[in-house]
């Protein structure tokens, strides 16, 4: 029985490949994007992981110079000797290759350990020539030096033997030095020692997977709402699965199958096919994310530094979590239908009933639900604070903005079939009313696909516009100059003076402010900064005041996560605290940074000395050629502006390419959505399509109603969809980029870029109905007269 | 007796409270027996055959399909005894549109695991489908969507044929030859049949008649 019965709800689908198909590709396609995302998340964050293991990155508190980037071999000798238990790390780049030298017999046991091969230390102190990595890596090192591969050790990145590191890069000094959790606690105090160095707490450091963690949210959030939209498509193709198996299912049960038998082979059926599908889809979602992924990995290391690996893993945490979502997406649609068949009359007329026929009570729930979450919504951006109201948010948001779609639908169609005068468009607008309920569920998809397009591009295009002109302020010196020590800046430094327009040393060292961790930096305030810099806030004649010590120049992410304004004060050291002169917005930097005047700087740091110049010249490129033959710097150490301008700009670029193209996708799916919601419709019109058909209309004129109908219903969608769309990109530049990046955006307008975006959605209604359209054209006199013989 | 109705009593609940359908009726069926149920509409005819069937269970009173009391059944058992004991025919076909005319007709006795291909190709021939097997049932005119669907019934070596006016659908003339062809069927395969009908002219051609009125027999 059970195999009879199965064979006959199977045979629906080899009747109806549409559906099917519909089905299929709609869990694939939400699957796909979802766990191309996870796969891209995952691999990101095993990469962080790895980084963390191999190299004790975020784990050990560290000595780390006050000024440049090197410490002489001796301090660490020194710092040994009077008892601080430390362990030297050198850290440098050959080529692509990060290369981390680390002493095997002073580093902490768990990064030695990590590195062990079967049982044995994979290094040995002095070991000519080798290194560790992953087998990426050792690819890229070549015949540099002998390599274990070591499938752990972070992508990008190569260890050996401190000493042969140190060779590999043509140096004698060190990075930094570990310092062991266990020590001796009769050591002298740091500053009398090595006072060249500062301790880094390892709770101080900005932890790579923390920061890049709402670079994942946002991946995550796109993800989910790709998978929102697939799943319309489900919960549309198993209603009207259902919808047409009804007579099906009551002959079943009269013939003698058991309900329970019946609603148990249907979930075995549905889960099974929903499995096929999300296999299909996690597949396709492989293959996007290895897409994908080298774009990811240049936005990351570009914004975090964060190095990610280019080969992807099929990980389980990516395709089970896709696996489930598309089970568990399956299983909500299902439920509902399941319920309905339980309580399905069985002797009760079986003819066709229009499919999901909203009743006047089901529009009034769906208008409450919407409500309700609109009004949540309200609330949520009135009070709310963090990333995950942020998210909620925004969730309410297009939810309850989609529920309300169907009830706008009817009102706007209302209007225009009250104003019609002839009875074609009297009974178009009609007929369009009475399509909304098997229509709203791809109205609602595209609804949320383009809303988002909107938000997003808005966001984006807001990001850029502010972005350039933030270069344009910060990177007003045309050339910018790296000194090696304090002598060299000195020589530079009275070099520029004579041949100058303006120049800016730049003083800096790190710090912790305001309980976080920060750059202080010191400025030698003149023309430049005065011209250029915008504040978001700042007190009258800022710059004099900071100029004369009274004041400093914060940056946004540090003012908004320590809670400071302008007219608070801020404690810089233990001995000085200034009020806030000015808030500065900083763009694509995760870090807090702080301005005083050069003078100011000096008083707190004594032996620092400038190692960066910004420069005025009118003739930049004489300039570099005079500072490498008068002085002996490398051309190396000389950037020009517009070098770095258009290096920061291809780096925001790409960091955006991932959200396009979901994007893109997005849109894709919400087209396919309307699609297989008129493909799998069009059947169900004939009973409705007849009568008018028989009443004069042609086919060809029905074909073409039809098609208007998809671009008129789609051009309501958009009109909808830009408001909505603007309101979502408010709470992602003032809410959610708030929390997640530290800086507020201003929100700029983009008509011709939505324009484009509206053509391309009617576009896409206009493709997806042409099908159904052409079907409708072609179909023969002999099927539409069968619904007047009442044999269909 | 294939089929017994002992005082059977059914009521449906509306805005307005209990609303009794049946008041206590009671009948018996031998086999290869034919008997009409007839009467006005809301006289309580479908009500009877759903309980037949075991699709609605009666709300006193006693019904036994082949001597087993269906009262004492729960819905799985009372599937059983209808895969085994019972067929139906629906005025409008109930045929299953996904599959072919052959797949339906095997259907209902594959399901009760009893297929007999020479039982079913006599039927089919009788019936006048043989040429329409591989067809769909949306291919089929009215009249031989019926024939399908008494092929269905039949096939299964039901004890209790039930139909719920089998020929409503149908011109006057196919109304007839369907007609003709299932009693012929019944006769050979002796089956006890339950026909609900409006026409009195069908109802004149079965072994006997019971005439219901506001719940009772007339």
């Amino acid at each position: 029985m059970t195999l009879t019965c199965l064979r006959a709800l199977l045979s629906h689908w080899r009747r109806n490949p549409v559906q099917l198909f519909a089905f299929l590709a709609g869990l694939a396609l939400a699957t796909a994007l979802w766990s191309g995302v996870q796969a891209i998340n995952a691999e990101a964050r095993a990469s962080y992981d790895a980084a963390a293991s191999t190299l004790g990155e975020g784990q050990y508190d560290l000595l780390l110079p006050r000024q440049g980037d090197r410490i002489a071999q001796e301090v660490y000798v020194a710092l040994r000797r009077s008892g601080w238990l430390v362990s030297p790390v050198i850290d440098g780049r050959l080529g692509d290759v990060r290369l981390v030298g680390i002493d095997p017999v002073t580093s902490p046991g768990g990064i030695a350990g990590s590195m062990s091969n079967e049982g044995q230390p994979a290094l040995v102190f002095g070991q000519a020539n080798r290194l560790i990595a992953n087998a990426q890596t050792a690819g890229r090192l070549g015949d540099l030096a002998e390599v274990t591969i070591n499938a752990d050790i972070a992508p990008g990145v190569a260890i050996g033997d401190i000493g042969v590191v140190q060779n590999l890069l043509g140096r004698d000094d060190l990075t930094r030095l570990m310092v062991l959790p266990d020590q001796p606690g009769l050591q002298p105090d740091l500053g009398e020692v090595a006072p060249q160095l500062r301790l880094q707490l390892s709770d101080q450091m900005a932890d790579v997977a923390q920061l890049t963690d709402s670079f994942h949210l946002n991946l995550t959030a796109f993800g989910l709402l790709s998978f929102a939209v697939g799943l319309f498509i489900v919960h549309s193709t198993i209603g009207l699965a259902f919808e047409q198996r009804r007579g099906m299912i009551r002959t079943l049960r009269s013939l003698g199958v058991p309900l329970r038998r019946i609603v148990v082979l249907i979930t075995i059926e549905m889960l099974t096919l929903a499995l096929i599908g999300a296999g299909l889809g996690i597949v396709l979602g492989y293959l996007i994310a290895a897409l994908l992924l080298p774009d990811v990995a240049a936005t990351l290391r570009g914004l975090y530094g964060a190095q990610i690996s280019g080969t992807l893993e099929l990980r389980p945490v990516w395709w089970a979590s896709g696996l489930a979502l598309a089970l568990l997406g399956t299983a909500a649609a299902l439920s509902s239908r399941i319920w309905q068949i339980a309580r399905m009359p069985l002797l009760a007329s079986v003819r066709p009933r229009a499919w999901v026929m909203a009743t006047s009570s089901r529009f009034r729930l769906q208008t409450i639900a919407a409500l309700a979450l609109l009004g949540m919504a309200g609330v949520l951006a009135l009070v709310g604070e963090g990333l995950v109201v942020g998210f909620a948010l925004l969730g309410c948001l297009l939810i309850g903005a989609a529920l309300t779609l169907p009830a706008v639908a009817e009102r706007v169609l209302t209007f225009f079939q009250d104003r019609s005068t002839t009875p074609r468009w009297s009974w178009f607008w009609a007929d369009t009313r009475q399509q909304l309920p098997g229509l709203s569920l791809a109205m609602m998809a595209l609804l949320l696909a383009v809303s988002a397009n909107i938000g997003v591009s808005t966001m984006v295009s807001s990001f850029r516009l502010t972005f350039v002109g933030f270069l344009d302020q910060r990177l007003a010196p045309e050339l910018f100059i790296q000194v090696e020590n304090a002598e060299e800046s000195a020589r530079l430094e009275a070099y520029l003076l004579q041949s100058t327009t303006d120049l800016l040393p730049l003083l800096s060292t790190q710090t912790e402010i305001a309980g976080q961790p920060a750059r202080l930096f010191g400025a030698r305030v003149g023309p430049t900064y005065r011209e250029n810099w915008v504040f978001l806030d700042a007190v009258p004649k800022a710059w004099d005041v900071v100029e004369g010590g009274r004041g400093a120049v914060v940056n946004e992410q540090l003012a908004r996560r320590a809670d400071l304004w302008i007219g608070d004060n801020i404690q810089i050291t233990s001995d000085l605290t200034l009020p806030i002169a000015a808030v500065v917005g900083d763009y694509g930097n995760p870090q807090g940074q702080v301005i005083l005047s050069e003078a100011l700087f000096g008083n707190l740091h004594p032996d620092l000395y400038p190692t960066r110049f910004g420069v005025r010249t009118e003739d930049p490129a004489q300039l570099r050629q005079d500072i490498v033959a008068a002085l002996d710097i490398p051309d190396s150490a000389i950037t020009n502006q517009a070098a770095i301008k258009a290096l920061s700009l291809e780096i925001f670029e790409r960091t955006f390419t991932v959200t396009s193209a979901l994007n893109v996708l997005t849109l894709g799916v919400a087209g396919f959505a309307i699609l297989m919601s008129l493909l799998t419709l069009a059947d169900l019109r004939l009973p409705q399509l007849a009568p008018v058909w028989a009443l004069g209309l042609t086919r060809r004129s029905l074909g073409q109603l039809e098609l208007l109908r998809a671009v008129i219903l789609a051009a309501l969608v958009f009109v909808c969809a830009i408001p909505l769309g603007l309101a979502l990109a408010w709470v992602l530049l003032t809410i959610v980029n708030v929390e997640a990046f530290g800086w507020q955006l201003p929100m700029f307008l983009f008509p011709a870029e939505y324009i484009q975006l509206g053509l391309y959605a009617l576009l896409a209604a206009f493709l997806a109905a042409s099908w159904p359209a052409l079907r409708l054209m072609r179909t023969p006199p002999s099927a539409l007269l069968k619904v007047f013989a009442n044999e269909r | 007796m294939v089929l017994e109705f002992e005082s059977v009593q059914k009521s449906f609940r509306d805005s307005e409270g209990d609303v009794p359908v049946l008041r206590g009726i009671s009948f018996e069926l031998a086999e290869g027996e034919t008997l009409a149920l007839t009467g006005e509409s809301g006289s309580g005819k479908s009500t009877i055959l759903h309980i037949a069937s075991g699709l609605e269970a009666p709300g006193s009173g006693a019904v036994r399909v082949s001597g087993i009391d269906m009262t004492d059944l729960d819905d799985s058992g009372r599937a059983a005894l209808r895969r085994s004991e019972i067929a139906l025919v629906f005025q409008q076909f109930n045929l299953i549109p996904s599959l072919t005319v052959a797949a339906n007709i095997s259907f209902q006795a594959a399901l009760a695991g009893r297929v007999d291909e020479a039982h079913i190709q006599q039927l089919v021939g009788a019936l006048g489908l043989a040429d329409q097997m591989k067809k769909y049932p949306e291919a089929l005119s009215g009249g031989q969507q019926q024939r399908v669907a008494i092929a269905r019934a039949l096939a299964a070596r039901p004890k209790l044929l039930l139909a719920d006016e089998p020929t409503g659908n149908l011109d006057e003339g196919t109304a007839e030859d369907v007609l003709d062809e299932m009693l012929k069927l019944v006769a050979q395969t002796g089956a006890a049949l339950m026909m609900v009908t409006h026409s009195p002219k069908i109802a004149a051609r079965m072994d006997r008649q019971l005439t219901l009125k506001n719940g009772l027999v007339a």
